[in-house]
């Protein structure tokens, strides 16, 4: 199997572009129709059902709609920023994706095309700098509507997404530190080899990494920048029309690809559970499957049935994490600003950051060890279960939410409340002060 | 005169967590989620059952040779609280009085039911039926041949003596 030539490389490539970012969209529009859905059976009600069979042409509906609607311009917006904010939130959302591998490579007859739109050096690296540019859109939005509460949801949201920035990247390490490479092709090749998800032995780094990704991706329990109730809508109050659609399908492909992250860095991305045949990689010009005991490289054999069902795997794991989005967004409701703020810096990044240090020390220690391959992933595993368990239950306890208005020191008890006769009610201290000034 | 408190018992803390919470309620939505029973009902295909004794849009009796029953008392106009009824009475070479215009606003009657029950030939009636929705507001006047074409059934009035319609 050999690589392609360039000319069909740059044809493929133009073709992998358009593909990915048709189906992006498509999942996009469904996404909305599916967060409907989910949203109303939890709610036990039905949900859009009348457009189409089970409502399926409802995305269709909508788009039209929001299309023929009139686009307004708010007299005292900055006309540029306004108009560019929901291009500049819209296109960082959409080019994540083009490094995330989502099948294995298939074979044609001009050579093997990655399942990949562009295999990046830096892979990863590049994956943390555009999450970081949705924030630019969000702000500008709402610093342009020249709107109170669309500048309060922009300041809400930069600091927000800035503060879990910090615990985003810092989850990554561990996964960094074991895959050894930045590029998210190889991070998928070591799971395969490890034989082990980077779930299981990374499994506190699974868990800060979706939780940051939540906030990341402004998405209840973390919606601030949108709250409706006190915001009505924060960032996007002044938009309208296709502009207003622009923010949502930016909100859903940022959910999107933050699932095909998830399933990628954490779930082996497109390998099949419990399966060799698909253990696919470029190794010195060749694609191959693995090293034999006297570290010979075999040879792989892609086949397009493997990329069908390697694509399947990898649409199973990003939906499934699709769902987890909109159940949670479901069932929280949205953390006070003071509330975000604790967990990210106080219980997040010290977490973190101690994970990163626990990973490394023993990762350190394995290898002088000597232990490898399934061994070491168990060890590992083990280690990383007991930092989950001191994590969920000592670290993460008495985070029980207090009422704001009346903290349990200041409450005042029923009895000198409501005094049982008028004798004790002129004997409360505030009243007797207030017959001695009279 | 002490007033009653009702002491609501906030949550104490030191109980939960972000993440286990956070679970538990996960739990409970997906229940929700998988649970086949939804309050929702589909209206134009599925109906709701309402009462037998629903007071809807009203009904006028007719005889087996489709004259009107009412004999133009004009007890229902003078009972309606809403003045919704409005009533022309005639007489025919019988000396039987008969409407002559009948006619009764929908949009105005609060379907309370006064003129089924003071009815003296039980000729006028509320209906159990609720959906008389019009594209202009002068088709709710329904006239006395409109009132005579309804076909759901009356409504059963309340019996003092027969306290649950048995």
């Amino acid at each position: 199997m050999q690589e392609l030539s360039p000319t069909a490389f740059v044809v493929f490539a133009a073709v992998k572009v358009i593909a990915v970012f048709s189906v992006i969209l498509l999942a996009v529009a469904y996404m909305t129709l599916a967060e409907r859905r989910v949203s109303a059976f939890i709610q036990d009600r039905l949900g859009p059902n009348r457009v189409g069979p089970f409502g399926l042409l409802q995305p269709i509906a909508d788009g039209i709609k929001n299309i023929l609607k009139e686009e307004t311009l708010p007299a005292t917006a900055n006309r540029f920023f306004f108009i560019l904010a929901p291009a500049l939130s819209v296109t960082p959302a959409l080019v994540t994706f083009a490094v995330i591998p989502f099948a294995a490579p298939l074979p044609t007859r001009w050579g093997v095309v990655d399942m990949i739109v562009a295999d990046l050096p830096i892979g990863l690296l590049y994956v943390l700098a555009l999450a970081s540019l949705g924030v630019y859109g969000l702000f500008l939005a709402g610093w342009s509507s020249n709107n109170k509460y669309a500048l309060l949801g922009g300041v809400r949201s930069s600091a927000q997404m800035i503060s879990y920035e910090v615990a985003l990247g810092l989850s990554l390490i561990p996964v960094l530190i074991l895959a050894g490479n930045v590029t998210l092709t190889e991070i998928v090749w070591q799971q395969q080899q490890l034989g082990l998800w980077y779930a299981v032995p990374l499994s506190l780094a699974f868990i800060l990494f979706v939780v940051s990704s939540f906030a990341e991706t402004n998405r209840l329990p973390f919606d601030l920048p949108e709250a409706e109730s006190e915001l009505i809508t924060g960032y996007h109050t002044e938009y309208s029309a296709m502009k207003f659609s622009m923010f949502f399908i930016a909100e859903y492909s940022h959910i999107l690809t933050a699932s095909a992250l998830m399933a990628t860095l954490f779930l082996g991305g497109w390998s099949v559970p419990f399966w060799d045949g698909d253990h696919m990689f470029w190794y010195e010009g060749a694609l191959i499957s693995g090293f034999a005991e006297t570290g010979e490289p075999i040879l792989a054999s892609p086949a397009w049935w493997k990329t069908l069902v390697t694509f399947l795997a990898f649409a199973v794991k990003t939906s499934f994490f699709v769902l987890v989005f909109i159940w949670v967004r479901w069932t929280l409701p949205r953390f006070r600003y003071d509330q975000v703020m604790h967990l990210g810096w106080k219980v997040m990044l010290p977490t973190a950051l101690a994970y990163v240090m626990l990973v490394a020390i023993t990762v350190l220690a394995l290898d002088q060890l000597g232990v490898e391959g399934l061994l070491f992933g168990l060890a590992l595993t083990a280690v990383s279960a007991l930092a989950t368990i001191v994590f969920v239950f000592f670290v993460d306890r008495d985070r029980i939410i207090t009422g704001a208005a009346a903290p349990r020191d200041r409450s005042i008890s029923g009895s000198t409340m409501h005094p049982a006769t008028p004798t004790e009610r002129l004997a409360t201290p505030v009243v007797a002060a207030r017959l001695e000034g009279e | 005169m002490a007033a009653t408190v009702k002491v609501m018992r906030r949550p104490s803390e030191g109980s939960s967590s972000y993440l286990r919470a956070t679970l538990k309620g996960m739990a409970i939505t997906f229940k929700h989620m998988i649970n086949p029973t939804k309050v929702t009902l589909e209206y134009p295909e599925e109906r709701p059952e309402i009462s037998p004794r629903w007071r809807g849009t009203h009904v006028m009796e007719t005889h087996a040779d489709g004259r009107p029953k009412c004999v133009a008392c004009g007890l229902c106009p003078t009972v309606c609280p809403a003045n919704c009824i409005r009533l022309v009475g005639g007489e025919d070479d019988m000396g039987n009085r008969y409407p002559i215009v009948y006619e009764i606003d929908e949009f105005r009657c609060i379907f309370c039911g006064m003129c089924q029950e003071v009815c003296p030939v039980e000729a006028i009636h509320v209906g159990v039926h609720f959906e008389n929705s019009e594209y202009t507001r002068e088709r709710f006047v329904y006239d006395l041949d409109r009132l005579m074409a309804q076909d759901h059934p009356s409504t059963l009035l309340w019996d003092p003596s027969d306290p649950v319609s048995e």
